[in-house]
């Protein structure tokens, strides 16, 4: 392939120009699940649900159909959305905020239902949008503005696992935790969206991706030193695997 | 029309939900509604309707499946109680913000917090100044009886489609739980429904550009723009949707205003004041938003006084106020915590104000 193609963002991307910062791993991201939905030739019928947060603009840098929920409220409208059009592709793109704090109830509930929705989970342990506040992922003696000292687990308890939590419920048929700071993951992360979709699309349940991402902005660090902070600080704390596979090898 | 049937309050706006084409129905359970929430789990997956039931884990996340059903434009509609109706205000006003086509049912109950299991019309605040945050409105109908609430709640459906703005049903206790006979009109043809694809979520097929829908706008002029635009509708909502009954109110020296179940109750207590030589009538609004002012305002020239009854300590009270506009003394009687008055104990009240 032409290196000028090859470079071609994915026809799934609007073309809209990302609003985010530099070294922030959304734009990675938000290409990955554009390139697997132009792999799985499912533009057409696929819709989108974005958040409150940073990505509260995500519907407008895709070429689907979308909306952006109330925040945590995304699972809900979805589930709004799949089950008057069962026939389509439905995901959610949502933050740690938004996903793991005030929307815990809708997102805990789809998984539960096996709601045929995917959800792209973005976990950089810190709320973005509205300044770097302590999210519930935040780590344990990580300093934000709402936990200035440090979090500690005497007032705020520890980071909530996610996946960990959504892996118990029954519903789920696909669940991995990645990271997108290597070539490598960037690689295993697409592989994961896409068995996230045909966990759906093969109308099997609930698939959920939880990536790992960078905020330089509101770590107060530079996008190469935000690179090693996660590996160093997140990658132990949130351990990186498969936790449902329902899906399978088989295209 | 078809025969009458007996059926109870919740049931039948369901079943009139149903016949206007409903098919999508997210809720969940609360008293005094539960019977609605239950009706439509049996009904909706019966094989010549084939719709959709599902009930939420909570109002929260079941006005929320409200906005991603409304997204598609096809007729979806909830129902709750006063408490679950307050949770729901958050979706209400995204709902209203991304002017999709909703129907919702709050069959009110007593309150504030908790409260009690009674009927009750203290949500009328809630309902017609709007509930959630933002400039906007809902259109509220108050039925008096079963058979109004089967046609208001069929007529919900097209006005939702017709202004692409959710519409809501302000039921009581009362209503939701008695029985009477009712008929309900013809199944709607989907074929007659309005045409949402133009801006609904139903995936471009790869033949369009992408439909977005949402109440975001991060440029405050373009938020300004869509405000315009809301605007713009609900005046024409108030120009052409206002409903209202009068009852005996061309020759009335009194008028007894009240909506709903109180509207009924007032036609009794108006027919019994002039059996005593009063010359009584009842303007029962019908839209409590957009609300009759003006139908109102004409009465106040002829009438002397206006009599304003609720299950509240006063809410529509102060629509009538500004309705009369100072022109004639405006009287109130409510009564609250879930406590229906009688017609004896409304014209006791009113023999002492005249």
């Amino acid at each position: 392939m032409p290196y000028i193609d090859k470079m071609k963002g994915p026809h799934a991307l609007s073309g809209k120009e990302f609003t985010y910062c530099p070294g922030c791993h959304h734009g990675i991201i938000h290409r990955l699940v554009a390139e697997v939905i132009d792999e799985l030739g499912i533009e057409g019928q696929t819709m989108m649900v974005a958040p409150v947060g940073c990505s509260v603009f995500a519907y407008e840098f895709f070429n689907v159909d979308g909306t952006v929920a109330a925040h945590g409220r995304a699972p809900a409208v979805a589930t709004g959305i799949k089950r008057a059009m069962p026939d389509k592709v439905v995901f959610t793109y949502q933050g740690d905020g938004d996903l793991a704090a005030i929307g815990t109830a809708e997102i805990i509930h789809a998984a539960n239902r096996g709601e045929k929705l995917t959800s792209i989970f973005v976990n950089n342990a810190i709320y973005g949008m509205t300044g770097g506040q302590m999210a519930p992922t935040t780590l344990v003696g990580m300093k934000t503005t709402t936990s200035p000292y440090g979090r500690k687990i005497e007032n705020e308890g520890q980071p909530i696992h996610v996946a960990e939590v959504i892996k118990e419920l029954r519903g789920v048929a696909y669940l991995e935790r990645t990271k997108v700071d290597t070539p490598q993951d960037v690689i295993k992360t697409k592989a994961a969206i896409k068995k996230a979709f045909m966990a759906q699309i093969n109308g099997l349940g609930f698939g959920m991706v939880e990536i790992l991402s960078t905020c330089p902005t509101n770590w107060g660090l530079s996008p190469v030193e935000s690179l090693k902070w996660l590996e160093e600080n997140m990658v132990p704390e949130f351990p990186l695997g498969v936790f449902v596979d329902k899906v399978g090898d088989a295209k | 029309m078809a025969e009458k049937v007996m059926a109870k309050g919740t049931e039948a706006i369901a079943e009139a939900a149903v016949r206007a084409g409903c098919r999508l129905y997210f809720g969940y359970p609360i008293t005094p509604q539960s019977e609605l929430t239950e009706y439509m789990a049996r009904r909706m997956p019966e094989k010549d309707i084939n719709g959709v039931f599902l009930q939420a884990e909570s109002e929260v996340a079941a006005v929320n499946m409200i906005y991603g059903a409304g997204c598609t434009g096809h007729r979806v509609m909830t129902s709750t109680s006063s408490p679950g109706f307050s949770l729901m205000q958050e979706g209400m006003s995204y709902i209203a913000g991304a002017e999709l086509p909703s129907v919702f049912v709050n069959v009110v109950r007593g309150g504030p917090g908790l409260g009690d299991i009674q009927p009750g019309q203290c949500d009328y605040f809630q309902a017609t100044k709007g509930g959630g945050h933002g400039d906007y409105r809902l259109v509220v109908y108050g039925p008096e009886s079963l058979q109004e609430a089967v046609e208001l709640t069929f007529k919900s459906f097209d006005i939702a489609d017709k202004y692409r703005t959710p519409v809501l049903i302000l039921a009581d206790g009362l209503l939701g739980q008695m029985m009477e006979p009712v008929e309900f009109p013809e199944f709607n043809d989907p074929k007659s429904f309005a045409d949402h694809s133009g801006w609904a979520m139903r995936g471009t097929d790869m033949k369009r550009k992408p439909n977005l829908v949402s109440s975001f706008n991060i440029d405050p002029n373009g938020l300004e723009e869509m405000n315009h635009r809301y605007q713009e509708k609900y005046r024409k909502i108030v120009e052409n949707e206002q409903m209202f009954e009068e009852y005996m109110t061309e020759d009335a020296d009194y008028i007894i205003v009240a909506y709903g179940t109180m509207g009924r109750i007032a036609k009794s207590v108006a027919k019994e004041a002039r059996e005593k030589g009063i010359k009584t009538g009842v303007f029962r609004p019908i839209t409590l938003w957009p609300f009759p002012y003006e139908p109102l305002a004409k009465l106040a020239d002829k009438s002397k006084m206006f009599f304003a009854v609720e299950m509240s300590a006063g809410q529509m009270v102060e629509d009538v106020r500004l309705a009369v506009n100072g022109k004639k003394p405006v009287e109130f009687y409510g009564r609250t915590g879930g406590i229906v008055p009688t017609p004896n104990e409304i014209l006791s009240k009113f023999m002492e104000l005249i």
